[in-house]
């Protein structure tokens, strides 16, 4: 039996109440700490899936901005955060761009599309 | 002299929302003026996602809450000038701006929007010894070399404060290859969003040392390092507790301050703790027809109250121009035991909407303690809140009826309570 303790945060109000999830062979066992329902459902989330929404920039070619910016059109795995700035290192685009324009199609295989957050007109 | 009705001075998302309040509520004859070459402020370089929860239920980044404002003052067509700074405001609302094409423009307003948002504190204010090498930066300074320019300030970094922005930065420099070594913070908490301290610190085991400050900067041409120390209750460094870090960046995120040159150029008073304007429920100043919204008022956490403020003062000043806007008297705001500030700070009942928003700061950490309000010597308001932070903006509502069951309220007392 494998057992693990994993302290956290939750983010849930200002409280930021300590949640501590116990987990045994992968299952959580049990989440205390929580004030109200919601730590309990963050702690959930976060303990067995947590994602996040990337943001970051682009260089951009003949544009009337030298960079674009970009994020993951919703949240992905926490543990693809690395890998999903990796895809983005020496990319560039050109201009024009549109809020909303895709980047990049399916970024690290997480069937989520990295798009343009500012439109950027041509020079 | 142009004659324009309203004059907007900010292009940011103060300006851009009292704009459209403006036109939406009747007076087209509306000019925004904005120094920098593109309208949306602070929100360009503000990449990260976050902004946008309570207006348009959905999380958007910075620029695309800005384009969404941006895109509906262009449809209305209101007019705006960029690449304009405002250098000068009358008391008789003359505004005085330069720009590369039209020179020195003087417009003669009959009502003007303050909006011009705020500045981070500097070094300067914060005495820290040592020479004044490369590598020392306003969190927000390092946020628009990365985000606008893309340019990396530095490769290994500690940040002093933990506002939201030093946050915001410690996991965009991380993002971007750099070591981010500490957030030192000498108070016993952090003035940011909890979010911010699990999603950018914790996410990336980033130490957050509370009652911690740098007390000396290393390093003659470019920073080396600092010298970082702990704290005691009284705010001053231990010196038994002194730890050397190795860096080359310093980033200061230590708070913001109103842009208020120009209010002070129009004899506008000034709030000492806010340090924006003082206003009254239609957030006008003590000029009558200069009203102030948004950053430049108070400092914000989230842009959806810096917008409904904004179109707030719009309203109001269309009011004013139609001669709607009634003077009189006005019952006062009183903030009490643990509680900073409020905007308004004054009520005038004749002017109040059904109800009026009081958005404040508490001075401490307070926690199972109660809000309460008090119209004179009786409490009417009595709110149990688990906790209460100086990071986080309250507000409270107060509706008209109070006023037309009580003719004669001459105060209103906000305070913290212990029970
Ligand atoms: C780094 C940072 C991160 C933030 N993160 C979040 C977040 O995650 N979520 C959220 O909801 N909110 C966030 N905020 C808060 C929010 O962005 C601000 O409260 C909001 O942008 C304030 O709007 P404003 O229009 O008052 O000021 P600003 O956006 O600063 O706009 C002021 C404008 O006035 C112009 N101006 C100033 N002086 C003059 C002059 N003399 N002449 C002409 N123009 C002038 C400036 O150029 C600027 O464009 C953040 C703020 C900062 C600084
Ligand atoms: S558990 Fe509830 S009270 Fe505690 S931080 Fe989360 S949301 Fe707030």
């Amino acid at each position: 039996m494998v057992k693990e303790t994993k302290n956290i945060i939750c983010i849930g109000c200002p409280m930021g109440c300590p949640l501590t999830v116990e987990i045994e062979d992968g299952k959580i066992k049990s989440i205390t700490g929580y004030t109200c329902k919601r730590g309990e459902e963050y702690a959930k989330k976060e303990v067995t899936n947590p994602r996040r929404t990337v943001t970051s920039i682009v260089p951009v070619v003949a544009g009337e901005l030298d960079m674009v910016s970009v994020k993951t059109k919703t949240d992905i795995p926490k543990n693809k955060i690395k890998d999903c700035m990796l895809a983005l290192k020496n990319l560039k685009v050109d201009a024009p761009i549109d809020i909303g324009d895709v980047i990049i199609e399916n970024v690290c295989e997480t069937g989520v599309p990295i798009i343009a957050t500012k439109a950027v007109k041509r020079r | 002299m142009i004659n324009h009705d309203i004059v907007i001075i900010g292009g940011g998302p103060a300006g851009l929302a009292a704009a459209i309040s403006c036109y939406e509520n009747g007076n087209q004859d509306i000019i925004i003026l904005e120094r920098d070459n593109s309208l949306g402020g602070i929100l360009n370089q503000c990449i990260h996602n976050g902004f946008g929860l309570h207006t348009f239920k959905e999380e958007l980044t910075g620029p695309e809450y800005a384009a969404r404002y941006v895109a509906k003052v262009q449809s209305l067509g209101i007019d705006y000038r960029l690449n304009t700074m405002v250098i000068d405001i009358s008391k008789d609302k003359v505004v005085s701006s330069i720009n590369e094409t039209d020179g020195l423009m003087q417009i003669q307003a009959k009502a003007i929007i303050l909006t011009m948002g705020c500045r981070e504190r500097s070094r300067g204010a914060l005495n820290i010894p040592g020479y004044r090498p490369a590598g020392i930066f306003s969190a927000g300074t390092a946020q628009r070399y990365v985000n606008i320019e893309g340019y990396m300030p530095g490769r290994q970094i500690v940040i002093l404060g933990s506002g939201d922005i030093g946050l915001i930065m410690a996991r965009r420099l991380t993002l971007e290859g750099a070591l981010v070594k500490m957030v030192c913070e000498i108070m016993p908490y952090s003035g940011g969003l909890k979010r911010n301290i699990v999603q950018c610190l914790d996410d990336y085991n980033i130490p957050l040392r509370l009652n911690h400050t740098v007390t000396k900067i290393f390093g003659k041409e470019r920073v080396t390092g600092v010298m970082v120390s702990e704290v005691d209750a009284f705010r001053q460094p231990i010196p038994s507790t002194e730890e050397y870090v190795e860096c080359d960046t310093l980033l200061l995120s230590v708070g913001l301050i109103p842009e208020n040159e120009l209010s002070r150029k129009a004899e506008v008073a000034i709030n000492q703790k806010t340090q924006g304007p003082e206003v009254d429920e239609s957030l006008s100043t003590s000029i009558p027809g200069i009203f102030a919204a948004g950053n430049v008022l108070h400092v914000h956490d989230l842009v959806d109250y810096v917008s409904m403020e904004a179109a707030l003062a719009g309203k109001n000043a269309v009011k004013y121009v139609q001669g709607l806007l009634k003077t009189g008297l006005s019952i006062v705001i009183e903030s009490k035991n643990g509680v900073r500030y409020t905007v308004p700070g004054t009520i005038n009942p004749d002017n109040a909407e059904d109800i009026t928003v009081v958005r404040f700061r508490t001075s401490d950490v307070y926690r199972d303690a109660y809000l309460s309000v008090y119209l004179d010597d009786e409490r009417v308001m009595h709110l149990k809140k688990r906790i209460l932070t100086p990071g986080e903006m309250e507000q409270i509502v107060i509706p008209k009826k109070w006023f037309a069951e009580r003719p004669n309220l001459k105060k209103i007392t906000i305070m913290v309570e212990k029970e």
